[in-house]
């Protein structure tokens, strides 16, 4: 295969593949942490090790797109933009694998009316929406989808600046609950995390598109 | 020979004479007339050349500031080769060539009447393709431009050619063999020995028409840090069918399609986000 457009395209393949993976297991480490379901968690926590891999094959493969193609303009913000979206992918593949891990360190279901009135579903219904903005940009290359992202990030914000409070409050009430909240705050400051992480990657979209450099850059 | 500059083009007449009317006049595309500069070395205002009925370039409009490498890319037949033959006025030979519109270095005209065309050849010196030394030794070969400008001070020419063996990184080479005859060196030495022989008159434009085409990657990677260390001296415009060069050397990049300047900008512009469609798809392969 020596066609640019041919070899961008299996490249652009792999970071599908990599952004369904990683959708997946924080579907999974969800499901897992608000159900206490262990076995779910150790199924994302085995496929943390194909999170890995595909992260190093694309690495790999992006590599040598660089070195034997020598992309420029499209491609080659293409390409870059790939590496750090990779980079990002994988880590939120950790925050899965943290949070599948505190599933089963926990060892018992939360109580149903901290995981409301900590907004868990509010913040995880955000995070998929975010995860399928981000989906849709990178495969579309649609610029409006991936500014979406930011807005959608600071609803996940809000939402863990207040568990705070929330589990000061409850803990003074139930002492005896103390381990789950703190592992509730745990966990939520992973999955904010990861809307960090997806807005990183959309400012990569929003790179190799328009080359335009959001990092850094507040809005005034 | 008679001029062929025509001074009225387009149906514009009383055309802008100063150089502050010229560097102050809108074109239809502000992005394609030039990246700002305050003194150019170099103008080309309403190009048009053609070959007979073949236009073969059309309203260009370019400015090249000094002491920078401009290069010029686009596929086969663009035109490229064309204009930068304009700058040393190569182009007079070719039958039924007509030029239109102004062409300046230096602030002067180049295509006024009185120019005289020894002078001009001397500032502006050109590299070719392939190597062409003369069937003489390495020192001839240098010597001859200042030879037949009448220059007979022997230590003069000698002092010249040493110093332009130096400047093309050729001195140490073949200092111990300058009665040697030119053929005898590589094709990389040859191409290196045509720069001295360019640098020996002391121009202080240096075209090149793909200089490394006919060179292995050893040879061409020695060319392209000469002609980085020659920036300090000259302003070099550089004809290149390799991208990768044009991205790696040059200061601003000129792409042509169709006799027309699509857009010249930064290079490190055009090779990482360029304005038009047609750039970007040039550059990166997917036509030309």
């Amino acid at each position: 295969m020596i066609n640019i457009e041919e070899q961008r395209a299996v490249l652009s393949k792999s970071g599908e593949e990599m952004l369904n993976l990683v959708h997946k297991q924080v579907q999974l480490a969800y499901e897992a942490f608000t159900s206490f379901d262990t076995d779910l968690a150790e199924e994302v926590i085995l496929k943390e090790k194909r999170v890995n891999s595909l992260d190093i094959r694309i690495e790999k493969d992006t590599d040598h797109f660089i070195a034997l193609y020598s992309p420029v303009a499209t491609d080659l913000r293409f390409a870059l933009a790939l590496l750090k979206i990779n980079y990002n992918l994988e880590r939120i593949g950790d925050q899965a694998f943290d949070i599948a891990n505190h599933t089963i360190d926990l060892n018992q279901k939360l109580v149903p009316d901290l995981v409301e009135r900590m907004q868990f579903n509010l913040m995880f219904e955000t995070l998929e929406s975010m995860i399928k903005d981000v989906i849709t940009a990178f495969t579309d290359e649609n610029l409006k989808v991936a500014r979406k992202v930011f807005k959608k990030d600071k609803i996940i914000n809000e939402i863990n600046a207040k568990a705070f409070d929330i589990v000061a409050e409850d803990a003074v009430k139930n002492p005896e609950l103390i381990r789950q909240y703190l592992m509730a705050l745990v966990v939520m400051k992973k999955f904010e995390k990861v809307g960090d992480l997806l807005k990183n990657i959309s400012e990569s979209i929003i790179y190799f598109i328009d080359a335009e450099i959001l990092k850094h850059k507040k809005k005034k | 020979m008679e001029s062929l500059f025509i001074l009225e083009t387009n149906g514009k007449k009383n055309y802008s004479n100063t150089m502050s009317e010229i560097m102050t006049e809108k074109t239809e595309d502000p992005k394609i007339e030039t990246p700002i500069a305050e003194k150019y070395k170099l103008q080309t205002k309403d190009v048009n050349v053609f070959y007979g009925d073949f236009q073969a370039i059309k309203d260009v409009s370019m400015n090249i500031k000094p002491k920078t490498i401009t290069a010029f890319i686009g596929p086969s037949g663009c035109g490229k080769s064309t204009f930068l033959r304009l700058f040393n006025r190569m182009n007079d030979y070719i039958e039924d060539f007509k030029m239109e519109g102004k062409i300046k270095i230096d602030d002067n005209n180049i295509y006024k009447n009185k120019i005289q065309l020894e002078q001009l050849r001397k500032d502006v010196g050109m590299v070719f393709q392939k190597p062409n030394p003369f069937p003489k030794s390495i020192f001839e070969n240098v010597a001859y431009g200042l030879k037949i400008q009448g220059i007979k001070d022997k230590k003069l020419i000698a002092d010249r050619v040493e110093k332009a063996l130096i400047q093309a990184d050729l001195w140490n080479e073949a200092k111990d063999n300058l009665n040697k005859s030119a053929l005898t060196l590589s094709g990389g030495q040859q191409q290196r020995l045509c720069i001295a022989r360019t640098l020996a008159v002391e121009p202080s434009i240096i075209l090149m028409d793909e200089p490394t085409s006919a060179l292995d990657p050893i040879s061409t990677a020695k060319i392209e840090e000469l002609i980085h260390q020659l920036k300090k001296d000259y302003t070099i415009i550089i004809v290149t069918h390799n991208m990768q060069q044009a991205a790696r050397i040059s200061d601003y990049t000129a792409f042509f399609y169709m006799g027309e300047l699509i857009e010249f900008d930064k290079t490190k512009k055009i090779f990482t986000n360029p304005e038009k469609k047609r750039t970007e798809n040039y550059i990166t392969g997917r036509f030309g």
